[in-house]
């Protein structure tokens, strides 16, 4: 592999920008973000959430309504078209052109710029060594996998070296096992060249796996930002909490220091009277049937689901409460046993 | 011709044969299957003969029963007014096919890429010379620019002088153009609502300018219905009948030298003989087309 070359990290910010179509029909609500030069910024969320419509408006596919403005590091760019801002764009679809081989299409970018010749074989070259498809140079597109394409797709965007890379759910056309690799792959990429990225996805494991941070969206506006971390842990409202990860929800009562779940009692300083809270799979453990009877409780398993690192079980509590449970996979569970599940007080998520 | 798509493409896969001609299951068959395949087949082989072989083969043979002989196909050749007729045929098809082409894909695409009020009655207005008779796209192009036409009118107020050019090569030219363009809109429409416009997108991001985008994206893609529909517009401009016949006599294109030796003369062979010369000249141009297009075909699909 050649050494990777370092791209110039260009903050971007967005203000007011908010997305009306013909019709009326509103996608995107006022939106303020700011991203810091050479970060990967994930826009996660259903589809029809706008984060595709945020996208354009970055790579200028769209215009952001009055008052809205683009900013790539000191320069407006609101004005600009597509072609003009120097961008990288991955999409889904791959889009490539089929009527060009790999290399024609990897140079495309230079061959519109007018860069000679050679100097264009060169970078394309250099470009087709670091995405591993060098000896696919004179393919034509329809010779190729899915997953060759894709890597096509960034090669043609990176070897203009743009200001920022934009990737539309790049992986999502792919299959589980080669969306990892090309995941990781892409991760070592961006971490490389230090290109400010912005990576739309519906996944949140890949979204995950890639964001420095994480915009979490829904119905045209931003639910939450944060690193992968803080979404997963503090979700900030009850929309981030499903659709990251799997939350149970659980109907509860505070008072007199004591949080009462069912039959549980547990420490409690949180606000009196019912309150719904929330826990994570893996934060449930599942006590032997002899155990401290205060801070457990009881459950019967309607399903238990082998997954090789852990059984999922989803257990049903005496209200009817459904609990989703990560357990350790060594444990044989079956359907119709009783058991009795602990909850860390510490894990705890209430809104 | 058959094999300009399928062979050069084939040439990069190193994986793919080019020699499959004979198809190996087939020689695998036994008699049996060899006679059953044949029984059915022979309803189809029957059909074909009839109505295609036979009249084919009888028509040719027409041809050389003659007084000439069999150098009635050399006719076209040797004879000037035949030669002349046969080349201002295919002038006047390629400029009409290209002109046609041109008119058509900037329209086609206009009218795909934009929705305003009235587009879908203009779509309608735009194919509705498709039922047309010769005769009738004969008849406008008179009334066009004829002895009493518009256009003669205009002229004369403007300068004195009456243009008139219906009776003639260019009348002619105006009224294939005219008949054609509805076939090659519908075509290129088609073929342009199934563009991806994420290519249009990629092509832009990478720094395209819109005429770039047109020159590298979008027409390579339309090659395909540029092609199918310039066969058929060049095929229909050759063979075209009821348009000339209607404006003058005296337009010399092949199908009218053929209406001339056969009803007039009753030169039956000579009629018989260039018949099958404006048949085959038609097939040679529309073979190599589809040869020199063919790699660019099988790459844009």
């Amino acid at each position: 592999m050649t050494q990777p070359f370092h791209l110039e990290p260009v903050p971007i910010r967005m203000i007011r920008c908010a997305k009306t179509f013909d019709g009326g029909v509103r996608v995107l609500d006022p939106v303020d973000l700011e991203i810091g030069g050479g970060e990967t910024l994930v826009l996660l969320g259903p589809s029809g959430c706008g984060k595709t419509t945020l996208l354009r408006l970055i790579a200028g596919l769209e215009w952001p309504d009055a008052g809205g403005r683009v900013v790539f590091g000191g320069e407006d760019v609101t004005a600009l078209p597509i072609e003009r801002r120097n961008v990288g764009m991955v999409f889904q679809s791959y889009a490539l052109f089929p009527n060009m081989t790999v290399a024609e299409n990897v140079g495309y970018g230079l061959r519109v710029r007018g860069i000679e010749r050679l100097e264009r074989a060169r970078r394309v070259g250099e470009m087709l060594e670091m995405t591993h498809i060098a000896p696919l140079a004179d393919r034509r597109i329809d010779q190729l996998s899915g997953g060759q394409r894709q890597r096509v797709a960034l090669a043609r965007a990176l070897v203009v070296r743009p200001r920022v890379l934009l990737l539309d759910e790049p992986l999502t056309a792919l299959d589980a096992k080669l969306r990892d690799t090309l995941r990781l792959e892409i991760d070592r990429l961006l971490q490389d060249l230090g290109i400010t990225a912005v990576y739309v996805t519906h996944d949140q494991a890949e979204a995950m796996a890639l964001g420095d941070r994480i915009v979490v969206m829904s119905k045209g506006r931003i639910e939450q930002i944060g690193t992968p971390r803080e979404i997963y842990r503090n979700p900030a409202s009850p929309f981030v909490a499903g659709f990251v990860g799997t939350m149970n929800r659980l109907p509860a009562e505070g008072g007199g220091g004591l949080l009462r779940i069912g039959g549980a009692t547990l420490p409690w300083s949180g606000p009196m009277g019912p309150v719904e809270v929330m826990v994570r799979p893996e934060d449930l453990t599942v006590e032997p049937e002899a155990g401290a009877e205060g801070y457990t409780l009881p459950a019967r398993i309607s399903a238990a689901v082998f997954l090789g690192d852990r059984t999922r079980l989803v257990a049903e509590t005496s209200d009817g409460t459904e609990l989703t449970i990560d357990t350790d996979p060594h444990r044989p569970f079956a359907r119709g046993d009783q058991i009795r599940l602990r909850i860390d007080p510490s894990r705890i998520l209430s809104p | 011709m058959a094999t300009g798509g399928e062979g050069s493409g084939a040439g990069a896969l190193p994986l793919r044969s080019r020699r499959g001609r004979t198809t190996p299951s087939l020689r695998l068959t036994g008699r049996r299957e060899a006679v059953l395949l044949a029984g059915m087949l022979a309803p189809a082989a029957v059909v074909f003969s009839a109505f295609f072989l036979v009249p084919l083969a009888r028509l040719f043979a027409i041809g050389g029963s003659g007084a000439a002989g069999w150098s009635a196909y050399l006719s076209v050749l040797t004879n000037p007014a035949h030669l002349s007729s046969l080349v201002s045929t295919v002038l006047l098809s390629l400029a009409v096919t290209a002109v046609t082409l041109a008119i058509a894909t900037a329209a086609g695409l206009f009218l795909e890429r934009n929705r305003f009020p009235g587009r879908s009655l203009l779509v309608a207005l735009l194919t509705f010379p498709l039922a047309f008779p010769g005769v009738v796209i004969g008849f406008m192009v008179i009334m066009l620019a004829g002895r009493q036409g518009l256009v003669g009118e205009v002229s004369r107020a403007l300068t004195g002088e009456r243009l008139v050019f219906a009776y003639s090569m260019t009348g002619l030219f105006l009224g294939y153009v005219y008949f054609s363009i509805p076939r090659v809109i519908l075509t290129v429409m088609a073929s342009a609502e199934k563009l991806d416009p994420r290519l249009e997108e990629a092509a832009r991001s990478l720094g395209a300018r819109p005429w770039q985008v047109m020159a590298h994206v979008v027409l390579p893609a339309l090659k395909p219905a540029f092609l199918s529909a310039g066969a058929i517009c060049f095929a229909t401009a050759m063979g075209a009948f009821g348009t000339a016949f209607t404006l003058a006599t005296r337009i010399e294109v092949l199908p009218m030298t053929i209406y001339t030796e056969f009803t007039l003369q009753a030169n039956i062979a000579t009629a018989a003989a260039l018949s099958f010369v404006l048949g085959l000249v038609t097939w040679v141009a529309l073979a190599l087309a589809r040869n020199f297009a063919g790699s660019s075909v099988a790459a844009a699909g």
